[in-house]
């Protein structure tokens, strides 16, 4: 490591500070990456106390320096990195120039740290009992080998993990999400640290155990132990914590207590990502700050007139599925129903958002929806033709029909391909007349204006672009072929909130201006709750529970969607 | 229950890897039977000429004799027959040149191999594992010059290698003897020989797997409970690490063997790679056969010893 902590500064077993001081203090922190002459600053100026039994959050959307505040207080800002710090004391004592070995009893014993995604935080070869004993063996905590097995199944107990005795010898991938990462935090407060630090603790989980983990988190708090919490996730802060730290490009825009910033929010970047998360409030509303683009008029449709057929064709629903069944077989050559005996269609113009957790089968439907995937049983239908039930032959012409949108346009693209291209192979596909090279290039570009996107784009690359501007591309060519429907599968779960409200935006409004129909499939409720006409909720392959997205969200008649609702954590403080 | 099906699973796991071996053993066979049919000259001319020492051509009495005798005479598909149940029952047959069974000769030479080999990739794996564990992944010119290092290892030949090393330690420094027989301190320097090379796959195989792991959350995860540098490089990088660098061992294993031929030369070991060489000077069709046979064996052996570790260190495999 090139960060220098020369004079050996912390030691254990000094005496304990005075009760009134703050336990962590932060005075004027500054981080930068890379050698002396191309430094790049991540955190700057950053200054924040942690009082004991308090919760402060730092909250920022991806690259705002929060992570990297928080490894500083631990000494894992990794190498190449440069620390520098007016003041860093915790318990009273100075952790700024701290020795490798000064760092490590500190590190696990003082500060719990707990990470994002116990599937990766968790060592995948090691039982999970293994990872929990490291941090008693560690800091030699435990005497003998039966009083370690004792301490590990506690401690799996305390986080509320069943059968404890028998998790703790599983290896991670056996445990189910929610169990995982209540062994991560076992690992983290197995000696009672006085501080424990949680970055992103509930990012990959869906509601209900996210619920769950901030409950265990309480617990945590309730024990009368100082926390920092990191996420991007406004509503999880707002329910944890007493004081809010919001950063920007590694500064702190705003800093304050959660009743001011959740209740009277003074600078503008925090007001924007307040407004930015979509929820029941925000239906029919803008998230974004960003007009409405000037559509290019779409021309030739409307001038049409309206046929006998196409009048009937309208009363019809444009994609029907009739109690689709699809089965796959397991690892241990079981067949599980994935999808069982799931019906819906898709109006005119509509958007039907289909809400579940991991598992629940709604990217299963999605892809029957675009036969990928032949259902076992029952049929989807589009524009009241068989469709799954076609051969690929005939539906091929009909594929430019239904578009599809995927949480991770990166791995659709091929990265050879330069934008241009990418848009041009779809318009390649659009029905009726084939346009010649030079309309397909000048569409290329009203394509790129509608998405928002300067044709600069055109010569770029999908690596070369930020995750929002992929998913503006990916938008652009599920366009391209001018298509009724499209499928849209968790198109912004892996975009920051301020981007995510940009990408719905734009969504929205493609949808008044094409007049397409959304199948949008996402594990946010307020998500697909701002966007949806209709909703059909799944749990385990069925659905549950279907009807009008404020009828089914706001008045929910099956318990699971009642569960499901009320895990949601909802804005504390919200203005009036 | 569970774990009825867990030693369920696994001796079908088990039955279904030997049968495969089997089918491989059994193909190495045929393969060896067929392509003597393709090999220039009578089987009989090549024993007559063994047996008298000239090299004329064969009288036809001899000729008939030698055919009757060894059973040249009878269709290839019976021959084949015999060969397959022979080779069942433990009998590589009868040498051409030497009049003892192959088997005898294989048993009395296959020692010396393997220790050669097995000391190699010993060797190798310490190798590895110390300069991965010391160096790899850090923010120093060590480092870095590791990889390049491996790299260049792997480009050189062992026989040339071995040369070098003979010339240097043993005629020059005299720290070992020129030929070492069987004797430990004879084993260093072919062993060296044939372990650099290796080394050089084997350590850039589990450098990048052990730099790669080194940046994944978990060791930043164990790192923050307080474990130690050493400890996390130990416990959890170089068990991952390892595995690629044992799926490559299977594939080392072959290369050993053939690479072991042109090392106990250069030494002047006793070995198979002597038999292999004077078989085939001498066109000794059963004893070049045999030694086929039992490498084909042993790299069987050694690839199912290989994926029975990986299964061990990587317990997903198990559901696999």
């Amino acid at each position: 490591m090139n960060v220098t902590y020369p004079a050996a500064s912390f030691r254990q077993d000094a005496t304990l500070p005075p009760v009134s001081s703050p336990l962590l203090t932060v005075q004027n922190l500054n981080v930068s990456f890379g050698p002396a002459h191309s430094r790049r600053a991540v955190v700057k100026g950053v200054s924040l106390t942690v009082e004991e039994g308090r919760c402060v959050a730092i909250v920022g959307e991806s690259g705002s320096g929060k992570s990297v505040t928080a490894r500083t207080l631990v000494g894992l800002t990794g190498a190449r990195s440069h620390v520098q710090a007016d003041l860093l004391t915790f318990q009273g004592k100075n952790i700024d120039r701290l020795g490798d070995e000064e760092w490590r009893a500190l590190r696990g014993k003082h500060i719990g740290f707990v990470l994002q995604d116990a599937l990766v935080s968790l060592d995948p070869l090691r039982p999970v009992g293994k990872e929990i004993g490291e941090t008693l063996l560690v800091h030699r905590a435990i005497r003998t080998r039966a009083d370690l097995t004792e301490r590990v199944v506690d401690l799996l107990k305390l986080v509320g993990v069943p059968e404890p005795a028998v998790k703790a010898r599983q290896l991670p991938h056996e445990l189910s999400g929610g169990q995982r990462q209540r062994a991560l935090i076992a690992t983290a407060i197995a000696l009672d640290p006085a501080l424990l630090i949680a970055d992103e603790p509930t990012t990959a989980l869906d509601v209900t155990i996210q619920a769950q983990i901030l409950d265990l988190l309480s617990e945590t708090r309730e024990r009368g132990k100082a926390m920092i919490l990191i996420s991007h996730n406004l509503a999880v802060v707002s329910q944890m914590a007493d004081e809010v730290i919001v950063m920007r490009h590694g500064e702190i825009v705003e800093h304050g207590s959660a009743e001011q910033i959740f209740g009277d929010p003074r600078h503008d970047y925090t007001r924007g990502l307040l407004k930015a998360i979509p929820s029941v409030r925000s239906r029919g509303s803008r998230l974004s700050s960003s007009k409405a683009p000037r559509f290019i008029s779409a021309e030739g449709e409307e001038v049409r007139e309206l046929t006998q057929s196409d009048i009937a064709q309208r009363s019809r629903p444009l994609l029907e599925a009739e109690r689709v069944v699809k089965r796959f077989r397991g690892p241990d050559g079981k067949l599980r129903t994935v999808v069982n005996d799931v019906s819906f269609s898709l109006g005119h113009g509509e958007t039907l958002g289909i809400v579940g957790e991991s598992g629940s089968g709604k990217t299963t439907v999605a892809r029957m929806a675009l036969a990928l995937e032949m259902p076992d049983e029952g049929e989807v239908t589009l524009q009241g033709a068989p469709w799954t039930a076609a051969t690929e032959k005939e539906r091929r012409h009909r594929r430019s029909d239904i578009s599809v949108i995927y949480q991770d346009p990166l791995s659709s693209f091929d990265p050879r391909w330069t934008i241009e291209r990418v848009i041009d192979d779809a318009l390649a596909r659009r029905r009726g007349d084939p346009l010649d090279r030079t309309s397909r290039q000048s569409e290329v570009s009203e394509l790129l204006d509608l998405v928002g996107l300067s044709p600069s784009f055109r010569t770029r690359r999908p690596l070369e672009l930020s995750g929002g501007q992929r998913q503006r591309v990916a938008i652009a060519r599920a366009i391209a072929p001018r298509p009724r429907i499209i499928v849209c599968d968790e198109p912004v779960a892996a975009l920051d909130v301020s981007i995510q409200a940009q990408i719905l935006d734009l969504l929205g409004d493609l949808k008044s201006h094409l007049r397409v129909s959304y199948l949008f499939i996402s594990h946010d409720l307020g998500v697909v709750h701002h966007l949806s006409d209709r909703v059909l909720v799944m749990n385990h392959g069925e659905a549950v529970e279907a009807g009008g997205a404020d009828e089914v969200f706001l008045r929910p008649r099956q318990p699971y969607t009642r569960k499901l609702v009320a895990a949601v954590p909802q804005l504390h403080f919200q203005a009036a | 229950m569970n774990a009825v099906k867990t030693i369920g699973n696994r001796s079908f796991w088990l039955a279904r890897r030997l049968l495969s071996g089997l089918i491989v053993v059994w193909a190495a066979a045929t393969f060896t039977f067929f392509v003597q049919f393709l090999m220039p000259g009578e089987r009989a001319q090549i024993i007559f000429n063994a047996n008298t020492g000239n090299v004329g051509e064969i009288p036809r009495d001899q000729l008939l004799a030698i055919n009757a005798r060894y059973g040249f005479n009878q269709p290839v598909i019976v021959q084949y027959g015999k060969y397959i149940r022979d080779v069942m029952h433990g009998d590589l047959g009868q040498s051409y040149v030497q009049y003892q069974p192959v088997t005898d000769l294989i048993a009395r030479q296959i020692g010396p191999t393997i220790a050669l080999a097995f000391a190699a990739m010993l060797t190798a794996w310490i190798i590895t594992i110390t300069t991965t564990v010391l160096f790899a992944g850090r923010d120093n010119i060590w480092s870095k010059a590791l990889g390049g290092f491996q790299a260049f290892l792997a480009t050189l030949p062992p026989y040339w290698l071995g040369t070098i090393l003979l010339v240097v330690f043993a005629i020059q420094l005299r720290l070992f003897p020129v030929v070492g027989g069987n004797t430990l301190m004879g084993l260093v320097l072919p062993t060296m020989a044939l372990a650099l090379e290796i080394y050089g796959f084997l350590g850039q195989a589990v450098l990048s797997e052990f730099t790669r792991v080194l940046d994944q959350p978990f060791i930043t995860s164990s790192r923050m409970r307080g474990t130690g540098d050493f400890s996390v490089r130990l416990r959890h990088a170089l068990r991952h690490a390892a595995l690629p660098g044992i799926t490559l061992s299977g594939w080392i294993i072959g290369k050993l063997l053939s690479g072991a031929v042109l090392i106990e030369a250069v030494f002047g070991r006793q070995g198979l790679g002597g038999v292999l060489v004077t078989a085939t000077s001498t066109r000794d069709i059963p004893v070049v056969s045999g030694v086929i046979l039992v490498s084909a064996a042993l790299f069987v052996a050694t690839s199912l010893f290989v994926d029975l570790t990986v299964r061990l260190i990587d317990p997903r495999m198990k559901e696999a």
